[in-house]
């Protein structure tokens, strides 16, 4: 009797821990449960959290949380918007003359010869807490001297005990930008800056004069104290402004001042983690950033966690109170002070299938969607739109979807002897391949309907960029009334004849036509694309040959001019025509240049009308000029236009105040979370199962016991015959 | 022995500069310092001047084993091979392309492998031998029919398949343990490792037990097995008093040879379950494309593997006194 009771009392107990309590799965810690945190993932660990180098999606997730740059985008509205971050005001360019005298607000692009910027930056503005200013009571700092034998058991930035702060000064942005310039960091925007900043080139070359001299002597791991070192363009006027001197008129300069690049850097941070033996023990700017913003990061342990934690010195921001027509739902927390989250955790996750479903067990705030799940998560209506499956909608699931502010393309390499030049042959051939590649159904099978064909170079989201009928690329498309019609194959076909290679055969030389794709190594897994996109150039009898190389020689084919058909991508910098329009501009010619115009396209026209449009305001005439430019590039086809990827991403119920923003990074600080919901959805969605185990225990037992009792019986039995084996 | 130890030493050094040499040609024949210099400085905007200068400070803008224009010995010495590899024969691995010391990663990273390795190991042997002496306890019944035909079908099933399934079901259908994660306290890091460590031991289960279980049935049919019964010992005792003793041999000449490389982790289980082990390690170094530490984790690797069968001689003589060394 006291056994069955003692056993009803443990099923109960098992029963009652089963039903209530903290999910056994739950892979965070009991006592974070209900704590107002964000759980997310990334799956490839940032190599770079320095500022000055940081350029990847996957590094600026972290520091556009972490520095404030003076400016930042609006959350809310659209067209994107430049409001103030750590900058008192927008900064107002003034134009200086070739001999510095001040010009007009409306004078000439000629007669510019340098743009000034001064920035007056918010007064009050506290680092975040860091032992690089922590002070002894004499008031020197605590850390600046310290012994390899002081750092022997130092190996992360919470083993030193004192922490300080400071106010931030207009110096930390000039020193900042001097580190652009830095020989050992290698930032991939010196060499566009140098373009630009005064003074910048010649400071470059100076330090790598001082560093080369440096290792010389033996201290080429020594600081370069770029105090010692001024910058003629860039220089603090007063304790709180400093000021840019570009050269020209760039008027998109002011978006790389939203850009971490422009972030400040105290030169106290710098020299504490240039001491010897920091960097041997892993204490680099690179990995421990420091800055004003409202997060910082407590712990970077990028093989398993990185987390983001409140800063208790930020200065303070609240929330937009205006925005789209359509934000209606997203400004419940206008005005009220951010952060609204006390703490991010970044885990990584580098396979998909754990990462989507713990996203479904709501241990993942967010996520994206997988190519191996997407017909779990989204299915196609009637109207051809993504919406959620029954499924996701059952959990409370948000979809949320935007147009990257990015563009993929099919390159021609305008040099080429065969497709390039601006001969009507070439021409012709070119927009009779355009038309043969259909991208639409690219996007269908390769991206899972997750973009939009690209009509320009000019994606949705950035001013230039037309809607509808005014914006279809009448080479490839047709109107129909309501949406965009491709052009048939017929067409295609026609071009081509016009272009001397009817069946794609060429008429002077009677031999048929072969093009070249360059690509990089491929995969198997690439080996459908190859194949699909060597059937649309077989549509029109034209023999497309793959060649692919690895990526470095990939990349000297493309230097070189060498390549002749290719494709490549690219993603927004700023929110401006002028940094799409950009890859086409004849000067920034890949083989010419070393620029960024891979397809080496150059045209007076074109050029010309760059040069007009890129200092521009957005306007009704900048935008006349806009669709002069892209009629041009349409009829030279120097592009297969490609597509513009559309990005998918899931929130759960419990996560407030989303918007993608295809520009801005340092959005963490307007969501919101509640964690109250999400702890209910938790329990209620992972219950542990016992039944299965217990049920499989049994049977276990079951299938054991007629032999338990052949052993008994062998071991009662008299003698054992021969043994079998 | 100490002879025989200091022998095996010196055999040691030549194999571990063959498999420097291997591993350093393997790698520089996919890749190249152009890009592992592209794969540290990125995609956007990248300067033939930024990747000669990352080459140049990380020492990658020399000539790959010999050096024509240098002089005397600089010919050998200033070169890829010389300045990358053999410092590692001091244990000098260096830092990574990041910059970070791999010794100080290595050190940190060797124990979670260890967290999910050595329970998969111990308990694993455990249950394979206990089940394997129990199919050759029950030998020709339907228990050690089912038991082979359930060792063979495990065999046939590929880890991966043991990883997702095993997540699939114990953690996303019936909710009992975390997906994956791993914790920095030892209470956390329990929950996180009962599942990997119960795929690691399910996944040897065909081929170990099936294995042992013939060493069992082999030492099962030897004289002195029969005398024993013909004594009147139990089977109990003729297995567990005489039978498992000496079928240990060789089942530690098995065991021992893995027991150092349980250091290095396994890549598959650390990369699905987020363990921030050597594994998972080495597997991204390999992405990465970063020699330093591709080369010290081979290295590492051989030496361990040296050691492993060093052990397994020595080991040997001590379990079976008729093996001495030569």
């Amino acid at each position: 009797m006291k056994i069955i009771i003692r056993y009803r009392l443990a099923a109960w107990c098992l029963l009652a821990l089963v039903g209530c309590g903290a999910p056994w799965n739950n892979p965070y810690p009991a006592a974070d449960s209900g704590k107002n945190i964000l759980y997310t993932s990334f799956n490839e660990r940032p190599k770079h959290l320095d500022p000055v180098q940081s350029y990847s999606s996957n590094e600026i997730v972290f520091n556009a949380q972490i520095y404030e740059p003076p400016l930042q985008y609006h959350y809310l509205k659209r067209p994107y918007q430049l409001i103030p971050s750590a900058a008192e005001k927008l900064p107002v360019a003034h134009y200086l003359d070739a001999h510095n005298q001040p010009l007009p607000d409306n004078a000439r692009a000629a007669d510019i010869a340098y743009t000034v910027y001064d920035i007056t930056i918010r007064r009050g503005i506290l680092y975040q807490p860091h032992p690089a200013f922590s002070r002894n009571t004499d008031g020197s700092l605590a850390y600046q001297h310290l012994s390899e034998k002081d750092l022997k058991d130092k190996h992360e930035l919470r083993d030193f005990k004192q922490t300080g702060t400071r106010e931030l000064k207009a110096a930390d942005f000039v020193y900042q930008i001097k580190r652009l310039a830095h020989p050992r960091l290698h930032s991939p925007i010196l060499g566009l800056m140098e373009d630009y900043i005064v003074g910048l080139k010649d400071y470059a070359e100076q330090l790598r004069q001082v560093n080369a001299g440096m290792i010389r002597e033996g201290k080429g791991e020594a600081w370069l104290d770029l105090t010692q070192y001024p910058l003629a363009g860039v220089m603090t006027v007063d304790d709180y402004t400093y000021r840019i001197k570009i050269k020209g008129q760039y008027p998109q300069f002011l978006y790389w001042l939203a850009m971490p690049f422009f972030a400040p850097v105290p030169v106290e941070v710098d020299s504490f983690f240039a001491q010897s033996g920091m960097a041997q023990n892993n204490l680099t700017l690179d990995w421990y950033p420091v800055g004003t913003g409202p997060y910082m990061m407590t712990e970077n342990n990028p093989n398993r966690v990185m987390v983001l934690e409140r800063n208790p010195n930020f200065h303070g921001e609240t929330y937009p109170v205006e925005g789209e027509a359509a934000d209606t739902g997203l400004l419940a927390d206008a005005g009220k002070a951010l952060p609204f989250i006390d703490k991010a955790v970044f885990t990584l996750e580098k396979e998909s299938i754990p990462r989507w479903n713990k996203f479904l067990q709501g241990y993942y705030d967010a996520s994206g969607i997988g190519s191996d799940s997407f017909d779990q998560a989204v299915q196609m209506s009637a109207q051809g739109e993504a919406v959620l499956t029954d499924a996701m909608r059952a959990q409370g699931i948000q979809l949320e979807t935007a147009v990257a502010a990015s563009t993929y393309y099919m390159g021609f390499n305008m040099l080429d002897p065969v497709i390039g030049g601006f001969s009507e042959r070439a021409r012709k051939l070119r927009q009779a391949v355009s038309v043969a590649v259909d991208y639409d159904e690219y996007i269908s099978i390769f991206q899972n309907g997750r973009g939009i064909p690209a009509q320009g170079p000019i994606p949705p989201g950035i001013f230039g960029y037309r809607e509808g009928a005014a914006g279809i690329n009448p080479i490839i498309y047709t109107w129909d009334g309501k949406q965009p019609q491709r052009r048939s194959i017929e067409d295609a076909k026609k071009l081509l004849a016009e272009a001397g290679y009817l069946d794609g055969i060429d008429s002077r030389t009677g031999q048929p036509l072969v093009l070249y794709f360059d690509v990089t190594a491929r995969g198997p897994e690439d080996k459908s694309m190859l194949d699909w996109m060597k059937k649309q150039f077989a549509k029109i009898h034209i023999q497309l040959e793959p060649r692919p190389t690895d990526y470095n020689r990939f990349q000297d084919k493309i230097r070189k001019g060498n390549a002749q058909i290719f494709e490549w991508g690219w993603n927004a910098d700023y929110p401006d025509p002028e940094n799409f329009l950009f890859l086409l501009h004849g000067a920034q010619g890949k083989v010419k240049a070393q620029g960024e115009n891979a397809a080496n396209y150059e045209n007076p026209a074109f050029d010309r009308l760059f040069e007009q449009m890129k200092n521009m305001p957005n306007s009704p005439q900048r935008q006349q000029i806009i669709d002069r430019m892209v009629d041009i590039l349409r009829a030279d086809a120097p592009w297969i236009w490609g597509f513009h990827p559309k990005d998918y991403a899931l929130y759960h119920a419990w996560y407030h105040n989303v918007k993608p923003n295809k520009i801005a990074n340092n959005t963490l600080k307007y969501q919101r979370i509640d964690p109250v919901l999400r702890e209910d959805k938790r329990r209620e969605w992972n219950r542990p199962i016992l039944w299965p185990f217990v049920l499989g225990m049994l049977l276990l037992l079951l299938f054991t016991l007629p032999a338990l009792r052949t052993w008994y019986r062998r071991e009662q039995s008299a003698a054992i015959g021969e043994v079998k084996s | 022995m100490i002879a025989y130890l200091v022998r095996r030493l010196l055999y040691a050094i030549p194999i571990l500069v063959g498999v420097n040499v291997i591993t350093f040609g393997l790698f520089f024949m996919v890749n190249t310092p152009d890009d592992m210099a592209r794969m540290q400085l990125g995609i956007k905007r990248v300067t033939p001047e930024a990747i000669e200068g990352w080459k140049h400070e990380h020492g990658y803008d020399k000539p790959l084993f010999y050096h024509r224009a240098a002089a005397g010995f600089s010919k050998v010495s200033d070169t890829i091979f010389y300045q990358k590899s053999l410092r590692m024969f001091v244990f000098d691995f260096g830092a990574a392309d990041d910059g970070r010391d791999i010794g100080h990663e290595i050190g940190k990273r060797m124990w979670p492998s260890f967290a999910v390795a050595l329970p998969a190991f111990f308990v694993g042997l455990l249950i394979y031998i206990t089940f394997a002496l129990g199919f050759a306890f029950f030998r020709a019944t339907y228990i050690d029919f089912w038991g082979v035909i359930l060792c063979v079908v495990a065999m046939s099933i590929s880890a991966m398949f043991y990883i997702i399934g095993g997540q699939y079901v114990i953690s996303k259908l019936w909710h009992l343990v975390p997906i994956s994660g791993y914790a920095g306290t030892v209470g956390d890091t329990l929950r996180f490792l009962l599942l990997p460590v119960a795929i690691g031991i399910v996944g040897g289960f065909g081929a170990s037990v099936r294995l042992y279980r013939t060493f069992f049935l082999e030492e099962m049919g030897k004289d002195y097995v029969r005398t024993a019964r013909a004594k009147g010992l139990s089977e109990g005792a003729v297995l567990f008093r005489h039978v498992l003793n000496n079928a240990l041999i060789p089942i530690l000449t098995t065991v021992v040879v893995a027991i150092p490389s349980l250091f290095l982790g396994s890549l598959l289980v650390e990369s699905f379950f987020g363990i921030p082990g050597l594994g998972s390690y080495t597997i991204d170094a390999i992405s990465m494309q970063d020699f330093s530490i591709v080369r010290a984790m081979v290295f590492i690797g051989s030496l361990l593997y040296i050691a492993g069968l060093m052990l397994t001689d020595i080991s040997y003589t001590l379990v079976d006194p008729r093996v001495r060394f030569s």
